[in-house]
């Protein structure tokens, strides 16, 4: 799902809804996986917004991504109640495993891991989330798959 | 037949809740999904016939994992729950309007002067009286005011927004439904972070029950998720957000209580803030300024997470010590070693230690120590932790999600972030006085001089408290005061 009539649907969807511009750019990423420039314009021309503005909301939110994902994709929490119980360490050996660092996806495009900062599940961490399943006292193995 | 209580909340499913009320419907169970009670260490807990077990693995063998009747648990009967007292156990949308609906018969005075009395403050982290905001809101003449929720609960270490959102979504809409009346505001707005996806459901469906049951025609509430941002959990980058733009910080004033979201009198709130309301008017403003110390009123929901043996959500009075939060109530660390730093108030909270773990729980005994409640998250950590790169973390965490509208902060933290990789690189270990190279060479503590000085300029000069507390963690894992 890619062209740009269906992303101009999906953008209509949130005219005159509080947060508009940025529920449509989520919803773009949900069915596109990534951001493209033609969906800014789109997104920019359906809710009277210059480019520019448009291009500034998708470079400030962390889930505006303009880059496609891995197949499977990983957030591993990078925050201190994660930390307290080795996330860095967790992090350090799936990056070592993977052959990839945070913020990177495989070349063959299979797997991308992210950091996330807090998923709300502070008390059973190290904490993650795979394809948006979240994953409790994470390992290396289990989050690798 | 028996009835089970399963959890329908986020924790709990991923510890795999969805099969184990699967299984008990199969052997014959009449299962309802509750929300979760937050005793996070015994998820998932299985209630049936009012017996709790925990934490369940096997559906088909629960005797292994029997604690005893849910109203004797101590961990549960110990508390003073206002906010959560019928999270867990039901089912939040076996729903009846009755007390909602009489509620909203009451004069907006009246309300009004109950939320003055209780002396309730806000409990998203700055702790400022609710009635102030309130009555801000009702005196200032508009065509539209707004009830926005600040449910971007970002903080590392909390999680009791979720667990309301989740478990109790009416409580939430019910301290809306009051708000609004109270105030004079026909629409609210939940900002609701992406993070909490299953939050997201639940209110979601939970808005349109309410609509079912006649309850939004004077007030309407809206649900919008946010996109990934932690300052957006600042109450003026939220409603840059909500206006579709940026969440770029403003300047204030004007306070959003004058004008906020499109310019409009808009009281913004914490979850907990206005899911305490109900509880407020139920038992009387006075009667809730009863519980507490001094001018911390009420009950906080304090929540134990990082390396701790029972770690949840703990509903009581203000004023409990830290020590015993953690060590009676969270029974230590998982790991079993001593305690070395607890971080309370989440990313741009204290790192406590020794004798500073003996302090109440209260706005005004942790601003003696520079500290804060903040969302009354509590992180705990062994011995360890190395503070330094726990300095190096909360300088690293506000470059990554400074707004960069200010240059104190948005340069500050780079520039600390540099500063502690420095001391780092030297071996210092962050206390003044104790530069390894010893001898003349004190050049870890000259960094540590450039690191004070950046906390004093970002805590004077930052536009919002991401940039200004954000030297509160780095001076207290620092110990620099």
């Amino acid at each position: 799902m890619d062209a740009t009539s269906d992303v101009r649907d999906i953008a209509e969807r949130f005219t005159g809804l509080i947060g508009g511009p940025i529920t449509a750019l989520r919803k773009i990423v949900e069915a596109c996986g990534h951001i493209q420039s033609a969906h800014v314009a789109t997104v920019a021309d359906v809710f009277n917004l210059s480019v520019a503005e448009v291009r500034g909301i998708v470079s400030f939110y962390s889930d505006l991504r303009t880059e496609p994902a891995g197949r499977r994709h990983i957030r591993i929490c990078q925050a201190e109640a994660c930390q307290a119980v080795g996330a860095r360490e967790l992090t350090a050996a799936i990056a070592d495993k993977l052959g990839i660092g945070l913020g990177e996806t495989a070349a063959d495009g299979s797997v991308s891991l992210e950091a996330v900062y807090c998923l709300g599940l502070c008390t059973n961490g190290p904490t993650a989330m795979v394809n948006g399943d979240p994953v409790v006292g994470a390992t290396p193995e289990g989050l690798a798959g | 037949m028996s009835l089970a209580k399963v959890p329908y909340e986020t924790l709990a499913n991923a510890l795999g809740a969805n099969r184990i009320a699967d299984d008990l419907a199969r052997s014959g169970h009449q299962v309802i999904r509750t929300g979760s009670h937050g005793l996070n260490w015994l998820e998932p807990l299985v209630e049936v016939d009012g017996v709790a077990f925990g934490p369940v693995k096997d559906a088909g063998d629960l005797d292994a994992v029997r604690i005893g009747p849910v109203q004797e648990l101590p961990a549960l009967a110990r508390q003073q729950r206002l906010v959560f007292d019928r999270c867990g156990h039901v089912d939040p949308f076996d729903y009846d309007p009755a007390w909602i609906r009489a509620q909203l018969e009451r004069e907006p005075a009246d309300i009004l002067e109950q939320v003055r009395l209780s002396g309730l403050r806000g409990r998203g982290g700055a702790g400022f009286p609710a009635h102030i905001k309130w009555r801000t809101v009702h005196d200032t003449p508009a065509d539209e005011k707004y009830i926005v929720v600040n449910a971007d609960e970002g903080d590392s270490g909390t999680f009791a927004d979720r667990l309301v959102m989740e478990g109790d979504p009416f409580r939430l809409i019910e301290g809306m439904l009051l708000s609004g009346h109270a105030t004079g505001s026909g629409k609210g707005i939940v900002y609701l972070r992406s993070e909490y996806p299953l939050a997201a459901e639940i209110f979601g469906k939970a808005i349109d029950a309410a609509r079912g049951l006649g309850l939004l025609e004077a007030f309407d509430i809206e649900l919008f998720v946010g996109a990934g941002a932690y300052i957006c959990g600042e109450e003026t980058s939220l409603l840059e957000s909500l206006e579709g733009k940026r969440g770029e910080v403003r300047s204030k004033p004007p306070v959003p209580a004058i004008a906020g979201l499109f310019g409009r009198p808009t009281l913004v709130h914490n979850v907990i803030t206005l899911a305490a309301v109900p509880a407020i008017l139920d038992i009387g403003g006075a009667a809730y300024a009863e519980l507490g110390v001094g001018l911390s009123t009420g009950t906080m929901t304090f929540q134990l997470a990082g390396n701790v043996r029972r770690g949840g959500l703990i509903e009581l009075p203000f004023g409990i010590p830290l020590r015993e939060l953690i060590e009676d109530w969270g029974g230590g660390t998982k790991s079993g070693r001593p305690v070395g730093a607890v971080q309370v108030g989440g990313p741009l909270g204290a790192y406590l230690k020794d004798g500073e773990l003996d302090t109440p729980l209260t706005y005004e005994a942790l601003a003696e120590l520079g500290a804060g409640v903040g969302h009354g998250g509590v992180v705990i950590f062994d011995d360890t932790v190395d503070l330094v790169q726990q300095a190096h973390f909360a300088f690293a965490f506000c470059a990554h999600e400074s707004c960069g509208k200010c240059t104190p902060c948005r340069i500050g933290a780079v520039r600390g972030k540099e500063t502690v990789e420095t001391l780092m690189a030297k071996g210092h270990r962050g206390v003044p006085g104790t530069d390894p190279a010893g001898g003349g060479d004190r050049h870890g503590d000259a960094e540590l001089a450039i690191i004070a000085d950046l906390c004093d300029v970002m805590e004077d000069a930052s536009l919002c408290q991401m940039g200004g507390m954000t030297p509160i963690p780095v001076r207290s894992a620092l110990g620099l005061k």
